[in-house]
């Protein structure tokens, strides 16, 4: 599968889109169907301060709960309600409809995060395809 | 052979299939230095024998119903319905498992549904679980919950006069988990000291919780108290010991509480020495996935039939492990289908009368007694303490006379009233009631 | 509700079953002068009669419950496999001795004289435990095997502390079943896993350096482990831990695997629960009640919550007189009517039959494993004794998972194993089958576990599907869990 050429991943298959001081962030293709049917989205408030790497907030299925991890340091400007209602947005469109929360961040935040084609690379490696 | 295993012939059909010579050869991982020899226990013995063994102990034991009986403090005497022991008896219920598997366990899954939508009748809350094991560990899931909630405040305001052993419960509980607990005595009317409450309760209690009727049988202003608790931020504990109250008293659901639980056995739960009870828990809408304990859902199968499964279980120690909601996995679901039965028997009209017929053999003898009472001018449900000296021996003098009078306070860890409370139900006869007032006038 | 199925297949929910005026139960004629509660009770603290509540008939109530068992598996009905939960007979005697008025009317706070005989039982059943694992005390109090835990790692907590002591890290097999590191969180501590060794063993090594640091209070550990494979080091484990003053805290889920064959005191253990419900028969009551007494290394006797059984003289009472007591880990004694079932159990089967059991339950167990070796895989195949571990990977080709193996068990009339764990197995179906079983059917359990694989290879849409036979086909748990609807409410509320 192609992964958006327009943003950020991290191996715990994050993505992470910056537009200027904003970013934002979601789990991937590869990362939905690994949970399933999602039924349950914890976010954090904004006005959070997050650190790249430490945990962001939850995502359950039925039978698993995975941790999501800020792919970038900031601070949350607003979480996806949408998702209270309506979960499945992340299994129906996780690159944009099912986006987690915006973070304010500075310039450069992303670097050292894989594109697009070494997110692939590093999925088939995994054997995840 | 055992009566309750295979025969020497299956052994040995199922030996020569693996290609052992015998069961001996399918230890050989066990090493020797933690072998036994046999064990010091006498040898099997027939169900008649155990039916022996067993009479001779039932009968070294005074039943209650033996006697005019007016024990409570926790436990009950209440209607026990044929039908519901004999509903409980159907091994389809008593010899099936959790409901893992949900095409197959829709009957328990179904009446643990029922179980859910009578306790949120009776609490007036949104949501309640399948049961907890009793009324002292749902009141510290309660508050273990408040903790997690507000986890900056570490403590926890008990108001009045809780049940001794749930307050001993929750001390157990409480203390590795970092939440200290603070104690507001009652008043001399037996009730929770508001204005002590209000100077009490301030940013760092996580949780009030306030019993009602109480430890001493006085029912509590559960409105006037949410007002003050709700005020500080805190969770607003309900707990409840005797639950056929409920049929007569609002809940704290109705006053704003955000939990209402504790102890079901009084409906249709035997005493049983003290256990197993049945523990009930119900919460507003928002705490829902901070409960603790199993949770059954409505859903519908692949043909869109209706049908139950347990859900929300990511708060469950099996999925969440280490950050579970509780540690709760097996909990109490037999006593709870028991007590399902029970007021499916009892219904929207006998809930009411059990409650009114309990409090009228009460308020019966409280007129006999109106000058021993500890609180002569306080609300009281079922149960109320009678003041006296040496409660102990009373109690043994009236047992003389074929009377379990009451439950003597001084059984109980605390500094209460000397005396003992008497607790009656719609079982207790007027003439037992009778017999009761006229030995008191007697034996002092 | 559609029209084409039978009442018996859609039994309606109790309260929609409701007419008004029907009758489920007549209170007896209330003797005492009625009253108006207005009168005796502050009014705006009262209530009317309940909405929403159900008026039934006696008869209704009957058949309503009778309807619903119907859909239930149960023991009684066949083989229930599911790994680690023993589901094995309840024997009816004692459900019969459980209900003598002497017992199942007791009030838990008559005087001591008035309740000898249920003393009595309580220290004979202790002392039973006493003898199956070896170790000097046992606590009746705890309701099943997760309150055991608790109480077991308190009990530690206390002793820890008594010595001046904070450790705060309890050590877990990542084989352990979910409660153990809830348990150990909820006595106060932080839970670190160890990872298994290739043949799913404890790994000393691995637990070696977690010792080092001097933080470790305990090993949390199962034996036999959840594949149903004894700890071959477990005594040099328990050595380990204790030269580093740290406990071991032994699981006893799975203790029907060596009754009277091996004993938890000789392996060092300084606290176990034992799973009443499954070692000893206790009925399963489709989720509870169990019960989870506590036996404790000599260590650990000090720290037993409160009260605990004590015989003098010819007469049995109440203690509470323990000063470092953990204090009270529940309201009264313990699930008195389970403990009953218990001491029935065990003298039903004697020393004779408890060791029976115990080879039965392995015999059954390896029976079983001989014979779809082939056509399951084993991931870890060591020695196991009262229960197997396969998985899903010889199906997974053709698209079938454990859950779809497990749903068309269902049509072939048997409960399915265990999924949910070991979490170190992926696709785990894990089987026990007790000693309750003879050939016969375990003989069916088998083929039809043949027949499924022979399914899965030949038409796996077949089994995807499954179940076919079942009162309900696959129930939309997503839906369940996405929007939760967890009471009934009348349809124009």
């Amino acid at each position: 599968m192609a992964q958006p050429n327009d943003r950020f991943y991290t191996k715990t298959h994050e993505w992470v889109q910056v537009a200027g001081a904003e970013a934002t962030v979601g789990i991937t293709q590869y990362a939905q169907e690994q949970l399933g049917d999602v039924v349950f989205v914890e976010l954090p408030a904004a006005g959070k301060k997050v650190e790249r790497a430490a945990a962001l907030g939850n995502i359950e299925s039925v039978k698993a709960v995975s941790e999501v991890f800020a792919p970038v340091s900031g601070e949350v400007v607003a979480a996806n309600g949408e998702l209270e209602g309506h979960p499945e947005l992340i299994n129906q469109d996780p690159y944009g409809k099912g986006w987690l929360v915006r973070l304010a961040v500075a310039p450069g935040s992303a670097s050292g995060l894989m594109d697009a084609a070494a997110y692939e690379k590093f999925l088939a490696e995994e054997g995840a395809h | 052979m055992h009566r309750y295993q295979a025969g020497e012939e299956d052994r040995r059909a199922m030996l020569e299939a693996i290609g052992c010579a015998s069961t001996d050869d399918l230890f050989v991982s066990i090493p020797p230095e933690v072998r036994c020899g046999a064990l010091d226990l006498p040898l099997a013995r027939s169900e008649e024998e155990v039916r022996r063994e067993f009479w001779a102990y039932a009968v070294a034991n005074s039943a209650p119903e033996c006697f005019a009986s007016f024990l409570g403090a926790g436990v009950y005497r209440h209607i026990t319905p044929a039908v519901a022991d004999s509903l409980l008896q159907r091994g389809e219920f008593f010899t099936a498992y959790t409901p893992y598997q949900p095409e197959v366990s829709q009957g328990t899954l179904q009446a643990i549904f029922e179980f859910q939508t009578f306790v949120c009748q009776l609490t007036e809350l949104d949501v309640a679980n399948a049961s907890l094991y009793d009324g002292a560990t749902a009141v510290v899931e309660a508050v273990l919950m408040a903790s997690r909630i507000h986890p900056k405040r570490r403590r926890v305001v008990v108001a009045g006069a809780l049940h001794p052993d749930w307050r001993a419960v929750l001390g157990t509980y409480c203390e590795p988990m970092g939440v200290a607990i603070s104690e507001i005595g009652w008043g001399r009317d037996g009730r929770v000291d508001v204005a002590e409450l209000g100077r009490t309760v301030a940013d760092d209690v996580c949780a009030v919780v306030v019993q009602s009727p109480n430890f001493l049988g006085v029912v509590e202003d559960l409105p006037v108290l949410e007002g003050v608790i709700s005020s500080s931020g805190a969770l607003g504990i309900h707990a409840v010991a005797e639950a056929t109250s409920l049929g007569l008293l609002a809940p704290g659901g109705r006053f704003g509480f955000d939990v209402v639980c504790g102890e079901m056995q009084a409906f249709g739960i035997p005493a049983a020495f003290g256990g197993p009870l049945l523990g009930f828990f119900a919460a507003k809408q928002a705490h829902v996935r901070q409960m603790p304990g199993r949770l059954v859902g409505e859903t519908v199968d692949s043909s869109g039939r209706r049908g139950y499964v347990l859900t929300l279980s990511t708060r469950e120690q099996h999925i969440r492990r280490a950050k579970a909601t509780s540690n709760i996995c097996t909990n109490h679901g037999l006593m709870a289908l028991a007590a399902t039965i029970v007021l499916s028997l009892l219904g929207r009209k006998g809930v009411c009368d059990v409650a009114l017929a309990s409090h009228a053999t009460a308020e019966y003898l409280k007129t006999g007694l109106r000058a021993r009472l500890a609180f002569p001018d306080s609300p009281t449900y079922d149960e109320f303490l009678v003041i006296h000296d040496d409660p102990n021996g009373l109690l043994a003098r009236l047992k003389a006379e074929g009377i379990l009078g009451g439950v003597s306070t001084a059984a109980f860890d605390g500094s209460w009233p000397r005396g003992f409370l008497v607790a009656a139900t719609e079982r207790n006869t007027r003439e037992e009631c009778d017999r009761l007032l006229d030995a008191l006038r007697r034996l002092g | 509700m559609t029209g084409s199925s039978s009442l018996r297949e859609r039994e309606r929910l109790i309260f929609e079953r409701s007419s008004r005026g029907r009758l489920g139960y007549q209170l007896p004629a209330l003797e005492v002068p009625s009253l108006d509660p207005a009168a005796t009770l502050p009014p705006g603290l009262l209530r009317g009669e309940i909405e929403g509540m159900p008026e039934v008939s006696e008869v209704d109530v009957v058949r309503h419950f009778t309807r619903l068992s119907k859909w239930n598996y149960s023991v009684d009905e066949g083989l229930y496999p599911l790994g680690s939960c023993t589901m094995k007979y309840n024997p009816r005697i004692n459900e019969e001795v459980a209900r003598l008025a002497g017992i199942a009317q007791l009030h838990p706070l008559q005087p001591e004289d008035q309740v000898q005989g249920a003393l009595a039982l309580m220290w004979e059943l202790e002392q039973a435990l006493i003898a199956v694992t070896g170790m000097p005390r046992v606590t009746l109090q705890p309701a099943a095997g997760a309150h055991g835990e608790l109480t077991g790692m308190l009990m530690i907590r206390k002793a820890l502390s008594d010595r001046g002591e904070r450790r705060r890290t309890v050590l877990i097999p990542d084989s352990a079943h979910g409660t153990n590191p809830a348990s150990a969180v909820f006595a106060g501590f932080e839970t670190v896993e160890i990872a298994s060794t290739p043949e799913g063993t404890l790994d000393l090594s691995a637990m070696a350096r977690q010792l080092e640091g001097g933080d470790v209070a305990a090993l949390m550990v199962t034996v036999p482990n959840t594949l149903g494979v004894f700890e071959p080091e477990i005594v040099k484990a328990a050595a380990m831990l204790h030269e580093r003053g740290a406990f071991l805290y032994m699981d006893g889920a799975n203790l029907n695997a060596f009754v009277g064959v091996a004993l938890p005191g000789k392996m060092g253990a300084d606290a176990l629960h034992i799973n009443l419900h499954k070692t000893f028969s206790t009925p399963h009551g489709g989720g509870g009640p169990g019960a989870g007494p506590v036996a404790v290394s000599k260590a650990l006797v000090p720290y037993l919550p409160v009260p605990t059984v004590e015989k003098a003289g010819g007469r049995y009472t109440l203690s509470s007189d323990r000063p470092k007591t953990i204090g009270k880990v529940r309201g009264f004694y313990g699930n008195f009517a389970m403990l009953v079932r218990a001491l029935a159990y065990i003298r039903s089967l004697g020393r004779d039959g408890l060791k029976s059991m115990a080879e039965g339950a392995v015999l059954n167990a390896n029976y079983i494993r001989k014979r779809l070796e082939g056509d399951y895989h084993l991931q870890y195949d060591g020695p196991s004794l009262h229960e197997v571990v396969f998985d899903d990977s010889l199906q997974a080709a053709s698209g079938v998972k454990n859950v779809d193996i497990a749903k068309r068990l269902l049509d072939y009339g048997f409960h399915p194993p265990t999924m949910s764990f070991p979490l170190i197995v992926h696709g785990a179906l894990m089987i026990e089958p007790t000693e309750s079983e003879g050939i016969d059917e375990l003989d069916a359990f088998i083929a039809a576990m043949q027949a499924i694989a022979r399914e899965a290879r030949e038409s796996p849409e077949l089994v995807k599907g499954a179940p076919y036979t079942t009162p309900v086909q696959r129930l939309d748990e997503v839906r369940a869990a996405r929007q939760p609807v967890l009471r009934w409410r009348r349809a124009k509320d």
